[in-house]
């Protein structure tokens, strides 16, 4: 890293503004107006794409580059016990398990 | 707040406690990795409870530790929040009050809480999102702390496999969300639309224009209210 302390400080401060301020830019800036049906409509569909996407970025990307790796196989045990109804913090347990023995095996 | 607003947060409660534990150990991660990085515990520890936004957090730490500057690093912790942008103008409508009000009740917003609060008709329930947000909150904080001075104990996040719950965290938010009639579509849509731009877009935006694929929404029959979501 070659920030100093004090060069932190101010990412530490930056960060907390940047996030702040987009958090409260939807809610201020649309006010409490009643929205057109068809926006409510794509609203409600908004969540379904935005997950998926952190899902496979998080899991599939790696900087620009697309690639598996014993992350995608934990995370892919993980799924299969969320939708067979396992709780989420055992299927968490399970995909980080899965992860850690096969890099310690790779 | 009404009776029913307080069960609202109540439920929200229950909701978030399971994401809490889940997040409590990612940012065990982030306190260890920071500190790795060279932040000292306190701030590893500020941005845990200043930030709030896992996404954000470590996409600034890996460009910062990869020898970054503080612009790019803001510029990528602003595209990973930029699906805030998208959530918080879905929800303004559902929040009272004027622009102050308004501005710190948009904070509360978090991935799982917002999803979660959805009532399918585009309206959110804001006590349930408040509620679920919460124990999140605090798990976060605590594990942030944990990490930044207990990182010689755990030692590499990576090599025990820790980096394999951030996306399950997420997947969980979006196993409710694909019970609705239409939202497989929209979702495997956005997905495509994440990974075809992964090799030729700064992390972020991916995530960004996938957004867009809930256009598709428009195309879906209209049906009853979205069955119980339960985690």
């Amino acid at each position: 890293m070659n920030l100093s302390t004090t060069g932190v400080w101010f990412l530490v401060l930056g960060l907390a503004l940047t996030t702040a301020f987009i958090k409260a830019a939807g809610p201020v800036l649309v006010g409490g107006r009643a929205m057109p049906r068809q926006f409510m409509r794509v609203v409600s569909f908004a969540a379904a794409p935005l997950l998926t996407a952190l899902v496979v970025t998080s899991v599939l990307a790696d900087g620009r580059r697309i690639g598996v790796g014993a992350d995608t196989v934990g995370v892919l045990v993980g799924t299969v016990l969320l939708v067979c109804r396992v709780p989420l913090v055992v299927s968490a347990a399970a995909a980080v398990v899965v992860t850690a023995v096969l890099r310690a095996v790779a | 707040m009404s009776a029913a607003d307080r069960e609202s947060f109540r439920r929200g409660v229950r909701l978030g406690l399971p994401f809490g534990a889940v997040g409590f150990m990612i940012s065990v991660s982030y306190g260890v990795l920071a500190t790795e990085a060279g932040f000292t515990s306190w701030q590893a520890i500020a941005v845990g409870g200043l930030v709030f936004a896992g996404s954000a957090q470590f996409a600034s730490l890996s460009i910062v530790a990869g020898g970054g500057g503080i612009p790019a690093a803001l510029a990528a912790a602003t595209l990973m929040n930029s699906r805030f942008l998208a959530m918080g103008i879905a929800l303004a409508p559902s929040l009272p009050g004027g622009p102050v009000r308004r501005a710190a009740q948009g904070q509360a917003i978090v991935d799982s809480s917002w999803a979660l609060a959805s009532r399918g008709d585009g309206t959110f329930d804001r006590w349930q999102l408040f509620g679920t947000t919460f124990p999140q909150y605090f798990l976060w904080l605590a594990g942030t702390v944990a990490g930044a001075y207990a990182g010689d104990l755990v030692g590499d996040p990576e090599r025990l496999g820790l980096d394999a719950l951030f996306p399950v965290f997420f997947v969980a938010i979006l196993l409710a969300e694909l019970k609705r009639p239409g939202a497989r579509l929209v979702a495997l849509t956005g997905g495509l639309i994440a990974l075809a731009l992964v090799p030729w877009t700064p992390a972020g935006i991916p995530i960004l224009v996938a957004s867009t694929a809930a256009l598709l929404g428009l195309a879906v029959p209209e049906t009853g209210p979205e069955p119980e979501v339960t985690a």
